[in-house]
């Protein structure tokens, strides 16, 4: 086959550190973004979009934010659905309050206020560890969504205690309310999660990654050999929020919509994000990409089986999801901690010297 | 005695410098228990040091102190001519001191090349948007800096395994991808605890020809703690003998060998 890293040969060190090193690899890698870019906006109905790919997009992008924290540095949180919230009504608040402005602005900024409040809820961790860290960011989730609940000015004082996303355009196109287009909110979504994806990378294959994956392998012996840990970890909590705050705004902005936040961004969202990065793989990119494919895939597929081909109703259904998803996580959690990516990469090393092995 | 400021020439013709680091008077405790009671030692440019003693002497607490990760209750460490003021772990590391552990702390999770490109952090300058960014300066200085890496990896002959992950390793060649890292940092002083516990005779020749290898190639001070004899009197320029957080030898092999208190610390001696 052409699957072959036989003759690939580097010849320097840029070539040998890059996010591909196999030339299969790579051009697999150009033929998705072509795709993803240059076919999919064309073919795609609204069905696909809020069915599948926008939740699939915003999911992954939230993974890998998620993935930085605690698959690369080590620290568990629950509070990714408290993040997100941030993120949704930063962008709210600042949708309504600069209506001229772009929205790759609003996003962005949305990211960086949550990075901040990630920071400061990150703060606990120079402290604490493991287990207590995880509650602690417990009630970092509990916090955010009383505070969104119960003080109006975040809500701009609506009846509902909802937040509605006006309608917004980019270069003239509309990609927010209801009124957007299938294509322009996919686009959208898929620059950020494309983006997102490439600085995750660049930032874990370098310096910041590596101080990240010291302190989660053995935290006192990166201090001891000069990583900061103040530094350390206080970055992997801002990155970390940043992409789920980007998340959290395209989110309730782009998908959803209109948000209630108990709703929404409650304690299951924490969950059901961690629970990708977990099925996906602690510590890998892809596997984040996996994750979250395979739990926005799941429910549809099983809809498809279960009600659609069997006639079985609906919410046994539904229910019968949660089991599945339950029972991976144990099974991921005992057998193979680093989820679909390391399944996928043990494959790869089978596969090559398949079906001679010896 | 040696002078205070003068080198000394050592056995095998070597040139050894002035003070490099200097202990004053530590004093540690944990609680009522003494580990450290009033020691003083200088470390010298150039040399190969040992801190030798039995078993719960002292020796790693010692170790500990000089790296910053036990603060003294009493002394002062005294590195290049000035008093170290009260700092973190890895600010001691910024200085210049890097070590390695007893039982090995590499970064299970990272390949060799990682965790060796980890000892470089000093060396590291971008901040996180250009890291970001990869293209230009992070990449510039991420290339630099795996050129020096892949000095050592050379030198301390492991490049056939750079790419695997190290918790795949056996246990000689972990110990030998830690010197790796310490090394990375190009050190001032090189702390070594116990680099040959567990190893067989041969990977502690290999091991041993490593130490004076780096100590003569890199021109690096190194202190050491080691258990085996041996090893220890061959390596070494001066030793420091401590029992029961006492010092109770100082000076080269010979001397600390023929010294009545030494002799009865790892002998034993009979109470009548």
């Amino acid at each position: 086959m052409f699957y072959r890293e036989a003759g690939d040969f580097k010849t320097s060190y840029i070539a040998d550190s890059q996010t591909f090193p196999i030339k299969f690899d790579r051009y697999r890698y150009y033929v998705v973004l072509a795709v993803a870019f240059g076919v999919i906006p064309f073919i795609i109905n609204d069905y696909w979009a809020n069915a599948l790919l926008l939740p699939f997009l915003i999911y992954a992008i939230a993974a890998i934010g998620l993935n930085i924290l605690v698959g690369y540095c080590g620290q568990v949180s629950l509070g990714t659905g408290g993040f997100m919230a941030v993120g949704a009504y930063a962008c709210y608040k600042l949708m309504t309050a600069f209506p001229d402005v772009s929205m790759f602005i609003h996003v962005l900024l949305a990211g960086g206020i949550t990075a901040l409040v990630g920071v400061l809820f990150g703060l606990p961790s120079l402290r604490i560890k493991g287990f207590y860290l995880a509650v602690a960011t417990l009630a970092a989730q509990f916090f955010l969504v009383w505070l969104f609940n119960r003080v109006p000015w975040f809500y701009n004082y609506s009846a509902s205690g909802q937040i509605n996303s006006p309608e917004r355009d980019v270069f003239g196109i509309i990609i927010t309310g209801p009124n957007a287009p299938a294509w322009a909110t996919y686009l959208f979504c898929l620059i950020f999660l494309t983006f997102s994806a490439i600085i995750a990378r660049n930032l874990t294959r370098g310096t910041t990654g590596r101080t990240w994956m010291a302190i989660r392998d053995m935290d006192i012996a990166a201090e001891i050999i000069g990583v900061n840990p103040l530094k350390a970890k206080l970055t992997a909590f801002a990155v970390s929020s940043f992409f789920v705050g980007i998340a959290g705004a395209l989110f309730f902005a782009v998908y959803l919509g209109a948000v209630e936040v108990g709703e929404v961004f409650g304690i299951q969202k924490s969950f059901l994000v961690l629970f990708m990065v977990i099925i996906g793989g602690l510590g890998s990119i892809f596997g984040s990409f996996a994750g979250a494919a395979f739990l926005v895939l799941l429910p549809v597929v099983l809809k498809l089986l279960g009600v659609d081909l069997l006639g079985w109703p609906t919410d046994i259904v539904a229910h019968l999801n949660l089991v599945i998803v339950g029972a991976l996580i144990i099974i991921f959690l005992v057998l193979e901690p680093h989820g679909l990516a390391q399944l996928w990469r043990v494959a790869k090393e089978k596969l090559r010297l398949w079906p001679f092995p010896h | 005695m040696l002078d205070n400021s003068e080198g000394y020439v050592a056995e095998d013709g070597r040139k050894i410098g002035g003070v490099v680091m200097e202990m004053k008077n530590i004093t540690l405790r944990f609680g009522g228990v003494v580990a450290i009671k009033d020691i003083s030692f200088d470390i010298r440019e150039g040399e190969i040091r040992a801190i030798i003693g039995p078993n719960g002497a002292g020796k790693s607490s010692m170790l500990n102190v000089i790296s910053g990760f036990y603060v003294p209750q009493e002394g002062e460490v005294w590195f290049h001519g000035s008093k170290r003021p009260p700092m973190r772990p890895f600010e001691v590391a910024q200085q210049g001191i890097a070590r390695t552990f007893q039982n090995i702390a590499l970064f299970e999770g990272m390949s060799v090349l990682d965790n060796v490109m980890t000892g470089r952090l000093g060396f590291m300058k971008t901040n996180i948007l250009q890291q970001a960014l990869w293209k230009g300066k992070a990449e510039a200085e991420e290339t630099e800096n795996r050129e020096a890496v892949e000095k050592i990896i050379d030198f301390l002959e492991i490049q056939h395994i750079r790419k695997t992950p190290v918790s795949r390793l056996p246990y000689g060649l972990k110990k030998r991808v830690e010197l790796a890292r310490a090394l990375a940092a190009e050190p001032k002083l090189l702390l070594l605890d116990e680099p040959m516990a567990g190893m067989n005779v041969e990977e502690k020749e290999d091991m041993s020809r490593f130490i004076l290898d780096v100590n003569d190639e890199f021109g690096t001070t190194i202190a050491l703690i080691e258990h085996d004899m041996g090893v220890v009197m061959d390596l070494s320029d001066r030793v420091v003998v401590m029992d029961y957080g006492k010092k109770i030898g100082d000076g080269t092999p010979d001397e600390v060998r023929n010294n009545q208190e030494v002799i009865d610390a790892y002998l034993g001696v009979s109470h009548d």
